[in-house]
């Protein structure tokens, strides 16, 4: 009992440390300094201690400093209360998405059992979808009580665009729960053990609607109309500063990471290598004895998922700065009269495929 | 059952206590000057001309619609798909001629111009 809350406390401080401690801060420095060297800029250089720049990564902590230190400023005739509830609503859903996502597979270490999930739900994938979806609420009631016709507008087009985009989404997946039979997100990942069971040569019509989908649902380029910064200011939080403001951002770059864990765990062998199963990884770290083999595989297949997490999230990142932004008319279009369609071809195709190969 | 929660419900907390604790050390740390130009919402340069607490286009209301009636549909979707290998044919019947009805509507609704943004 004990021993099982304290595993679960060490796996929620390493899923905090990562996300909140080391992803969000440092995308903040690599959208910058991606930026820059994709439009043949120098980008963040200037901060430093004792002369040293180190490539301008001083700048995570120059920025969380400003942050902390400036005026939190709520404007004349907005709701206090709910301007100061958004972002919060915005900030946990963002994190709490990580309890379910599983970072590495089942290991047995001096006779205890590892699950390298926080919460193993047998709903996990719901789960995701129910957390993820109360975000809106969080950048609807910051557009709304901000007094501020473009912070109005933006939150009315995130509505719009996140309810919409959440159907496409629920759609897409449906056709990889009927490959895997599971909405738990461990045993999805464990039966991608070989390549070829992986989600992308399953579903490959399914991973690239799922891929828009969820780019329009972080509304990131090119689908960042409810936040344009040359339409609508900033959106819905053009009347927010300091430390509530780059909660947003936070919440936002925490989500980035969850999009790259669930593509990967969906789409592309969760942890596998590919061709290297875990009993030849075992038996190639034999000589370490089981508890030590066990170890070094964890933490290869731990390395391995972070890794294809982190190149889903420059793909973001390489999309973000490519691609012009699309019109609101083009992004509802897109979602209602493509997607949806498609996506639900996509779920019968996958019916009778199956039913054709049993 | 309720066990496998646990780790979510830590979780919530912590996430809660790091939002709530990020709010509450902004409003202490920071800075306030107050001033009554300053304190207007933003309008490029103006002073509020329109209250932005008016009536809105109804395409958003009508999304809203769609979205309750098509997210039921996924919902509905989801114990399928995950027994749709033991359901068999009789799944792939059943959840073809519900798709087929749903996909009538969602034709009706483009056809008279409700996904249209003109």
């Amino acid at each position: 009992m004990w021993i099982d809350l304290a595993i679960t406390m060490v796996k929620i401080i390493f899923i905090l440390t990562i996300t909140v401690g080391f992803f969000a801060p440092v995308l903040t420095w690599v959208e910058r300094k991606q930026s820059a060297m994709m439009q043949d800029r120098i980008g963040a250089n200037r901060a430093d201690i004792f002369g040293f720049t180190a490539l301008g990564l001083f700048h995570i902590i120059a920025d969380a400093l400003k942050m902390f230190t400036k005026e939190d400023f709520i404007p004349q005739g907005a709701n206090r209360a709910l301007h100061t509830l958004a972002p919060i609503i915005a900030l946990i859903p963002a994190i709490l998405t990580f309890a379910v996502v599983p970072f590495g597979g089942q290991y047995t270490l001096w006779g205890q059992d590892v699950n390298l999930v926080i919460s193993d739900l047998d709903v996990g994938l719901l789960f995701v979808f129910a957390i993820a979806s109360i975000a809106t609420y969080g950048y609807v009631i910051a557009g709304w009580s901000s007094n501020n016709n473009w912070s109005l507008l933006g939150a009315m087009r995130t509505a719009s665009q996140m309810i919409s985009y959440e159907v496409t989404m629920g759609l897409t997946i449906i056709g990889v729960l009927m490959v895997y039979g599971s909405m738990q997100l461990t045993q999805i990942g464990a039966a991608q053990e070989g390549f070829w069971r992986w989600g992308i040569f399953l579903q490959p019509l399914g991973f690239l609607m799922f891929f828009a989908a969820s780019i329009a649902e972080n509304k990131r380029v090119p689908f960042d109309a409810p936040e344009a910064e040359s339409e609508l200011v900033a959106g819905y939080f053009t009347e927010y500063s300091g430390l509530k403001f780059g909660m947003f951002f936070m919440a936002e770059f925490i989500e980035m990471v969850t999009i790259g864990a669930i593509m990967t765990i969906l789409f592309f062998g969760a942890w596998h290598i590919p061709f290297l199963t875990t009993a030849t990884l075992l038996s190639i770290f034999d000589f370490l004895g089981d508890s030590g083999a066990n170890l070094v595989v964890m933490l290869i297949h731990v390395g391995v998922f972070f890794g294809k997490v982190t190149f889903f999230i420059f793909v973001q990142m390489v999309i973000r700065w490519t691609l012009p932004r699309f019109r609101y008319d083009q992004i509802m279009k897109l979602g209602w009269k493509i997607l949806l369609p498609l996506s639900l071809a996509n779920v019968v195709v996958t019916g009778i495929v199956i039913l054709a190969l049993n | 059952m309720l066990e496998s929660y646990t780790g979510a419900a830590i979780l919530l907390l912590i996430a809660t206590a790091i939002a709530v604790g990020m709010v509450v050390a902004t409003s202490i740390l920071g800075p306030k000057r107050e001033f009554a130009d300053k304190m207007e919402p933003f309008e490029c340069g103006e002073s509020q001309i329109v209250s932005p607490y008016q009536r809105f286009s109804v395409k958003f209301y009508l999304v809203a619609v769609l979205f309750i009636l098509f997210d039921i549909e996924v919902v509905f979707l989801f114990p399928w798909a995950i027994l749709y290998k033991q359901l068999g044919l009789f799944g792939l019947i059943e959840m073809g001629v519900f798709l087929i009805i749903l996909g009538v509507g969602l034709m009706y609704v483009w056809i008279r111009g409700g996904l249209d943004w003109e």
